[in-house]
């Protein structure tokens, strides 16, 4: 139901590596759980608005008011690689 | 650009001049070093949530109400999922089928829809150059992270690059004279990517477009589009095909280079974002919006055009800067004097001075009214009055004291004249011949030598009444 | 009173008792747990703190408090039981964490899970497997495992968990003790490690009813820094209820599901006749999607997962993979951070967010949770509270269902349907089964939460679970 083509498809998009032993086991486990998900196929839902959120609230805002930011150290702490006062990563168009 | 026509809609980014940042309490930041504007919630830490910025709604309604559009009783976010360096929690808040606007209109261009989101954080490129391609690494600096944006995006209805940059600028203004935003391209508070296709004169169906990016000013804008359709035009007389892809054009080379080609189709996967709450406007926060709403360019240009019977250029001139609009007003009050001829003194002014407000100049509004006075009475000539002007400029005062310390006043009557006309004629006895014979083109040689004589005190109309009269004609 | 084991014998509500009176020194209290909590040999610890705080006064008297693995707190690891943020420490502290510390509940340790709260068995922490008290040869049941097995076991007076799907209820069941997962909003979500951000609610596992409240009535509340918070409509009382005259509970039809283990569906029952001993009368109740719950959630919470789990990505703070170019940094750091399940769920997620899956998949299971919540709203018409087994079977030998990820979702079966629809619901030891605890579950309606406890509390005191089995 989902084919090892999907898997890598779906994969790239989440930005994981498989390998090919776990694409093929990924993708028999994955059309398992699917087709029991699929239930939902099953229902008339046409007319039903989804939900989002159980509780209906609105307009949760924040004043337009200045919190302490972190210092830099902090920010920068665990940060595997840093340069300039940055985070250092590959170049994306490298 | 004979049998082809430019379609081109416009995509706009622009960041809002609140205090903080659109989702968490970090000041917004103008060139602090890097990532000394953060926090858990705009570095993405495990655990931090998002709250909306409650200014940057309303700015967002006051952007609204300007364009005309339909606001929306409830909008909500939306999660734009993409990875990249800039957007540390792997998606960008943002709005995606239930904008907080709708529709709307600036001048003779629609707006399809305005929106609320966050910004990107900064990728510095470092490595082998500062150039994109050249780059082997890069730093990223979150402190840009999270600025309040809205996104504008019109109707396609621009046809020229010309009128592109010329909406932008009523765009800019109205932006401006809402308080909004610096609106300043070249510091990137005011982007604008074009979506930009050609078809041939008379057909209907829209050609294949393009989305040209960083143009990051309104001439990089206009020599962009121009670029671009000049391009499209040659692929498609040349029976080529023009490609859906992301430009980029590079204003050092004016050259435009395809930006994404080796990226993958982008599959945001868009879901509500289930960490924010629907905005529902309230009639409170509405009519907060509309209390603030101030007189805006295009109407403003309206009035002067209506009410005031300037020019339309001189409206424009005058309301799409909205100080120079302020200044004209400020000198139009209580004295009676003429709209027009103000408007092109305020011009004559513009033109003086090395501020961008005449009111940060030494001419004090009403002193330039007194001096368009003095004009319109035939005191001074315009001659005379622009030398008045450039020491209003120099140094400020009275204009009426600087005529008379200067002996500026129109040299008017006969006997005052007379001589000065007599002694031109006896200077150019030829001219004077042809006069007398009724060949009047020369009888500029006459009033120029008068002009150079009384300083240009002289009224032109009285020195060739003069002449006639002297001469018998 | 001296003897730690006499100390560790008191409910969190008795010790607290025994500070305000004199009778007890809180440092006395703390070091008692410390010192079981650094023993502890179930791995229900992942870190402990080494010295109680010197400050701690406030209503809760300093009575210790253990704290699930994915609540941040400030310079102490918070690692959500993932490899992709081992030894992380948070530069800031979640809401409901320093709220409880100011009324008085220090922080003990930090208790094992599921990674990123994605499991029914605390199997799938990149730390090991949690045990289960009562029979080590078992699962304590999940995510919440360690919150659970600690307070079961007394290396922890109470705890605090997170319930997503069940990972509250179910571990409770699993251990013997109590589980509240609150009304959706009631308690904040800043600094909670995110699993599905619409369904995830702090809750308590405490040892009996009466703890849960008193903890619960210093969890909730709302907080400027989570949209979603809200405030709760009235002060949270601790229990007093004896009779359930007049207390209606519904048995849904569509829900007591096959597959319940016989010995569960025997406490079930029995705690019925108790309840209708006290006083309640007992219906069926419709709850015709309630079937379909299992299904819908596996596609939302997935969804939300994927999404909430891309910040993970080797470039502001834990695991890292270099590599030469982006992609290649981005694909190894999150194959190898990310432990099997997770990786799992977020394939799961991301296929049914991408384009053209997201009508059939997440389209859908929003409208079916809209259908859920209907149908509770329907039933809270003629009955006060749904009841059901908890989890359908008792504790799971470890690794019974790690290569079934079907079968280790059909857990959530009974717990699934509240988180979707919002709403309370309680897990309460009813019993032994083969000498393992079975959970009894109790849902009400949104803030319903006092009267859920109440109704809690007197079938605790008529089921008078002995807990002590698992203190040792
Ligand atoms: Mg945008
Ligand atoms: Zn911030």
């Amino acid at each position: 139901m989902i084919d090892r083509e999907q898997v890598l498809h779906v994969a790239r998009l989440a930005r994981l590596e498989l390998s090919d032993d776990e694409v093929t086991k990924i993708s028999g486990e994955l059309s398992n759980i699917l087709q029991h998900i699929e239930k939902i196929g099953e229902l008339d839902l046409d007319d039903v608005p989804p939900t989002s959120h159980a509780v209906e609230l609105a307009n949760a805002l924040r004043p337009d008011e200045p919190r302490p930011c972190l210092p830099r150290d902090v920010a920068l702490a665990q940060a595997p690689d840093v340069a300039d006062g940055g985070f250092r990563v590959p170049s994306p168009t490298a | 650009m004979t049998d082809y026509e430019a379609v081109i809609g416009l995509e706009i980014h622009v960041q809002l001049s609140t205090r903080t940042k659109m989702f968490c309490g970090c000041e917004l930041s103008f060139g602090e070093p890097p990532n000394t504007r953060t926090c858990e919630v705009c570095l993405a830490l495990p655990g931090a949530l998002p709250v909306a910025n409650e200014r940057a709604i309303h700015y967002g309604l006051l952007i609204g109400l300007a364009l005309g559009c339909e606001l929306a009783p409830r909008s909500i976010f939306h999660r734009k999922n993409y990875f990249y360096p800039d957007s540390p929690k792997g998606y960008q808040i943002s709005q995606y089928d239930e904008p907080l606007c709708r529709g709307g209109r600036l001048g003779d261009i629609r707006i399809h829809r305005v929106h609320l989101e966050e910004d990107a954080a900064k990728l510095v490129h470092t490595g082998t150059s500062g150039r994109i391609h050249g780059a082997e690494t890069s730093v990223v600096d979150f402190n840009r992270g999270g600025t309040p944006l809205v996104e504008i995006v019109t109707e396609p209805d621009v046809r020229s690059a010309e009128q592109a940059g010329e909406w932008l600028r009523l765009l800019r203004a109205t932006l401006r004279q809402l308080g909004v935003s610096d609106v300043n391209m070249e510091e990137g508070s005011l982007r604008c990517d074009a979506n930009v296709s050609i078809r041939r004169v008379g057909t209907r169906e829209l050609g294949t477009k393009t989305e040209l990016k960083n143009m990051n000013s309104f001439r990089f804008l206009e020599k962009g589009i121009r670029a671009e359709i000049a391009r499209q035009e040659t692929l498609l007389r040349a029976g080529q095909e023009v490609v859906q892809e992301t430009l980029h054009f590079d204003p050092r080379t004016e050259t435009i280079t395809s930006l994404r080609s080796k990226e993958e189709a982008h599959d945001y996967r868009y879901f509500p974002e289930p960490d924010l709450v629907p905005i529902a406007i309230s009639d409170e926060m509405l009519e907060r919006a509309r209390a603030a709403l101030p007189e805006l360019p295009a109407a403003r240009a309206e009035r002067f055009e209506r009410d005031l019977g300037l020019t339309a250029d001189s409206a424009r001139l005058l309301a799409w800067r909205a100080e120079l609009g302020d200044y004209f007003e400020a000198a139009l009050s209580g004295n009676g004097i003429e709209p027009q001829p103000l408007a092109n003194w305020v011009n004559e002014l513009v033109a003086r001075i090395d501020v961008e407000d005449p009111a940060q100049s030494k001419v004090a509004p009403g002193a330039l009214a007194t001096l368009v006075g003095l004009v319109s009475e035939k005191r001074v000539t315009q001659g005379a009055a622009k030398q008045v002007l450039d020491r209003l400029v120099a140094e400020g005062g009275d204009p009426a004291a600087i005529v008379d310390e200067e002996d500026l006043a129109t040299v008017g009557g006969d006997d005052a004249l007379e001589p000065a006309v007599q002694a031109a004629l006896d200077a150019n006895p030829e001219i004077a011949e042809r006069l007398r014979n009724g060949d009047m083109k020369p009888i500029g040689v006459i009033v120029g030598h008068v002009m150079r004589e009384t300083r240009g005190r002289a009224d032109g109309g009285e020195v060739t009444r003069l002449v006639r009269s002297k001469l018998g004609l | 009173m001296t003897s730690a084991t006499d100390i560790v014998a008191l409910t969190a509500a008795q010790a607290a008792a025994a500070i305000e009176r004199g009778d007890l020194d809180r440092r006395e209290l703390f070091e008692a747990y410390r010192e079981r909590a650094a023993a502890d040999d179930l791995n229900a610890y992942l870190w402990v703190a080494d010295e109680a705080p010197q400050t701690n006064g406030g209503p809760l008297h300093g009575v210790p408090l253990a704290v699930k693995d994915l609540f941040c707190t400030q310079d102490v690891p918070s690692q959500a039981g993932s490899r992709i943020i081992e030894g992380y420490r948070p530069p800031y502290t979640a809401s409901v964490v320093r709220q409880l510390a100011e009324a008085g509940a220090p922080l003990l340790g930090k208790t094992n899970q599921d990674e990123f709260a994605m499991g029914s068995s605390t199997e799938n922490s990149a730390y090991g497997p949690t045990l289960n008290p009562w029979d080590r040869t078992r699962v304590p049941g999940g995510s919440s495992g360690g919150s659970a097995a600690a307070v079961a076991a007394g290396s922890a007076p109470w705890a605090l968990g997170t319930d997503t799907g069940g990972s509250i209820r179910q571990p409770a069941a699993l251990c013997g003790i109590v589980g509240l997962k609150p009304t959706y909003g009631a308690v904040s979500r800043f600094g909670m490690i995110a699993f599905a951000s619409s369904l995830d609610q702090a809750g308590p596992l405490t040892r009996d009813v009466t703890d849960s409240a008193l903890l619960f009535r210093h969890m909730v509340g709302q907080d400027e820094r989570d949209a979603t918070s809200v405030a709760f409509p009235e002060p949270v009382r601790l229990p007093t209820a004896q009779r359930l005259d007049g207390i209606r509970l519904g048995v849904p039809e569509d829900l007591t599901g096959e597959g319940v283990e016989p010995g569960v569906m025997e406490r079930f029952e029995a705690t019925l006749d108790l309840a209708h001993e006290l006083g309640a009368t007992i219906q069926r109740v419709a709850l015709p999607h309630a079937d379909y719950a299992i299904s819908a959630y596996y596609v939302i919470a997935p969804a939300e997962a994927s999404s909430n789990l891309a910040r993970y990505d080797g470039v502001r703070y834990g695991l890292r993979r270099e590599a030469d170019d982006l992609l290649t940094m981005y694909t190894k750091t999150r194959h190898d951070g990310f432990g099997a399940e997770v990786r799992r769920r977020i394939l799961i997620g991301t296929y049914a967010l991408s384009s053209g899956y997201y009508d059939a998949y997440y389209g859908r299971a929003q409208r079916v949770r809209t259908k859920i919540a209907d149908d509770f709203r329907r039933a809270f018409e003629d009955v006060d509270f749904v009841v059901t087994p908890t989890s359908p079977g008792v504790a799971f030998p470890l690794g019974a269902k790690t290569d079934d990820p079907l079968a280790m979702y059909l857990n959530d079966y009974f717990t699934a349907p509240m988180p979707l629809a919002g709403i309370p619901a309680v897990s309460i030891p009813a019993g032994l089964s083969e000498g393992l605890p079975v959970g009894f579950q109790l849902a009400g309606p949104a803030f319903s939460e006092n009267r859920i406890l109440d109704t809690a509390y007197a079938l605790e005191q008529a089921i008078g679970f002995d807990s002590s089995g698992a203190r040792t």
